[in-house]
């Protein structure tokens, strides 16, 4: 037992816990509790928690149900919600039986891909900016809080004190927030959190998801990271601010420290090659692709550009002598991607380019959505995947999303996103019903 | 740091190597009620079981619930057994004590004890024995490196360090991330302290952090 998992067991026994949630995150992004006493906990440390396979999608099947839970004593954290019994969560590796990774776990997926990293000596930091909605239910008509019949129920204000909560709970929890503000669309809202390693952003990433959702729920409000959830408003998307460590030298800063390295060009040039046949990753929803349309916010053209907020991906203006912070900002991902898997690709996607010394093309200084198509076919500039099922074929051809999720996770990832899109193309909509019963 | 020495009237062995070792302890009248302001002063307290250890021994069990103080019991070979059955003894050494030997176990026990003690800075303490540390009145929940780098910042306090020695020192080997995981735990740390208290950690800019 080491250092770590003892200071766990003293403080479990010190402030009473009840309850240990040992967490982790299926295929598709949803996080999974296990729950466990203070009396299991040095077994669970020890052999790992035995729980069944086949009940979390993508894991198992029947035969080889049976796996193993095993905490991860670093990410110990007692929740600052439920003040009247405490609780507190870790966050776990799976294993088989035979204590072997299992390579179905999104987490062991993203350990792999950052291994990568280390032995190219590189440690990979992400900072995300997540946007998300408040509405007044779960309901499928979207009830938004400040505008139109709901202005009269919440103050205006009383969303901004949902999100300070929010960010009080956060920081409580060691996910520390740059900033925060309400976004365009009517009751949307867009936290930043501070950089960090991205294994431990990803873990952030599943505990601020289910943080915005709790303290909503607190007050008899609904969080949502669906996409694209009102028609005439700009989605929700999760920007991943990223740069390339050596040690204590950040790799992507050029000589005159505001502009990108050679090493940072050719990351930039590994994202924008794959960019395509990634989306299905970092955009995995049917839904996902409602976002990524003309007319909003969101990205559809594969471009780079410095500061420029049209572009794919961004190169922010950093201040002078802060070599440190310059990074790149990949802007199509959304709220609802998973964040060990989407990390896994972006990562695999800008190694490629460092490895095999991609050509980083012209920067597009202007606006790519006001240029004719001419225009983006002279500069080659392409498109993201219009509909999940255009991305689902470019990923199934992807030599480097394949090797990236590994066999188990890009099998399964690819039936059942099928599967969504099949059960999508069977629906009549709303669009159709308005359009066509008139006219045909 | 005060030995303490019971009975008051002990053999002249113990007294003698005690005196040789250096020490000179402070003589109890009783330990059967004291007073735990008293007791609390105490480093280390010696006990001879003479001709009462059971009484003594029950007497240690109850006096070490209550205060916490580190006991050295005196015993005769022929003792020892029930030293083992006993709770709240530290340590033993047997009647005639060795002066040099009675001498580094006395030390050794006061190091010890030294390094459980809680720390103290401003509402913040950090008690090493259970490792909670509170701010306050209320529980302030943090994981172990937050918990080791905030021991390391109170324990050393009011110089800089650079992010290097922090990471040698306070995470002791080459841990992934290198330099600028000190900077993400202490920007938790922060965090977590609140907004009021977050100047306690200074940086120091191309330098790397104070505490205090």
């Amino acid at each position: 037992m080491n250092r770590q998992a003892d200071y766990v067991l003293r403080t479990v026994q010190e402030r009473g816990i009840r309850f240990i949630r040992l967490w982790f995150t299926d295929v598709q992004g949803f996080l999974k509790s296990v729950s466990i006493n203070p009396q299991e906990l040095e077994t669970a440390f020890t052999e790992g928690m035995t729980f069944d396979g086949s009940s979390i999608d993508g894991y198992a099947r029947i035969q080889e149900a049976d796996m193993l839970a095993v905490p991860d004593p670093a990410t110990f954290q007692i929740l600052p919600w439920r003040q009247e019994e405490q609780v507190a969560r870790m966050f776990c590796d799976i294993t088989s039986p035979g204590g072997a990774p299992f390579l179905g776990d999104p987490r062991t997926v993203l350990k792999r891909n950052l291994a990568k990293a280390t032995d190219m000596g590189f440690t990979f930091f992400v900072a995300p900016e997540i946007e998300y909605f408040y509405f007044a239910d779960s309901g499928p008509d979207p009830k938004v809080l400040d505008r139109g019949g709901y202005f009269d129920l919440t103050p205006l204000d009383s969303a901004q004190e949902y999100r300070r909560k929010t960010i009080n709970a956060l920081e409580k929890m060691g996910i520390p927030i740059e900033h925060s503000h309400h976004e365009v669309a009517p009751s949307q809202h867009e936290i930043i959190v501070r950089y960090t390693d991205a294994l431990t952003m990803a873990d952030n990433i599943m505990s601020f998801r289910l943080t915005v959702k709790e303290v909503a729920l607190e007050h008899g409000i609904y969080a949502t990271f669906m996409p694209k959830p009102l028609e005439a408003h700009d989605g929700s998307g999760m920007h991943f601010h990223m740069s390339l460590f050596e040690d204590d030298r950040n790799v992507f800063a050029g000589d005159d420290g505001v502009g990108l390295s050679k090493t940072g060009e050719q990351f930039v040039a590994g994202l924008l090659t794959h960019a395509r046949e990634i989306t299905a990753v970092t955009n995995q929803w049917v839904n996902s692709y409602k976002r990524l349309v003309r007319g909003f916010d969101a990205p559809i053209w594969v471009s780079w550009g410095y500061n420029n907020q049209s572009a794919l991906v961004r190169v922010p203006t950093v201040k002078a002598n802060k070599p440190s912070s310059v990074r790149v900002e990949y802007r199509s991902p959304d709220a609802a991607t998973n964040p060990y898997l989407a990390l896994s690709v972006l990562l695999a996607a800008g190694l490629r380019g460092i490895e095999r010394g991609y050509e980083l093309g012209p920067e597009v200084p202007g606006n790519v959505l006001e240029m004719s198509s001419t225009e983006r076919k002279e500069a080659g500039i392409e498109r993201l995947p219009e509909t999940l099922s255009e991305a689902l074929d470019l990923l199934e051809s992807s030599d480097l999303v394949h090797e990236a999720l590994g066999d188990h996770v890009f099998g399964w990832f690819l039936r059942n996103k099928r599967d969504e899109w099949d059960r999508y193309q069977h629906h009549v909509s709303r669009f159709e019903l308005d359009t066509y019963l008139p006219i045909l | 740091m005060t030995v303490a020495l019971f009975p008051a009237e002990s053999s002249e062995p113990v007294a003698v190597a005690l005196a040789i070792a250096g020490l000179t302890p402070k003589l109890v009248d009783s330990i059967a009620s004291p007073d735990t302001g008293e007791a609390g002063e105490w480093s280390v307290l010696v006990v001879e079981l003479a001709d009462e250890p059971m009484r003594r021994l029950r007497q240690i069990g109850d006096l070490t619930n209550a205060t916490g103080v580190p006991v050295l019991v005196v015993a005769d070979p022929a003792q020892f057994p029930l030293i083992e059955q006993a709770s709240g003894v530290t340590d033993f050494i047997a009647n005639p004590p060795d002066a040099a030997e009675i001498g580094v176990r006395i030390r050794r026990m006061m190091k010890q004890h030294a390094a459980d003690e809680v720390l103290v800075y401003q509402d913040l303490e950090l008690n090493p024995l259970t490792y909670q540390a509170t701010l306050g009145a209320s529980p302030l929940d943090l994981t172990f490196m937050e918990y080791e780098l905030l021991r390391f910042f109170i324990e050393n306090r009011a110089r800089v360090w650079t992010r290097e020695q922090l990471l040698s020192k306070v995470w002791g080997y080459d841990y992934y991330g290198g330099a600028r995981t000190v900077d993400v735990h202490v920007r938790r740390l922060r965090a977590k302290v609140g907004e009021e208290r977050a100047g306690w950690i200074t940086t120091v800019r191309s330098v790397g952090y104070r505490f205090g």
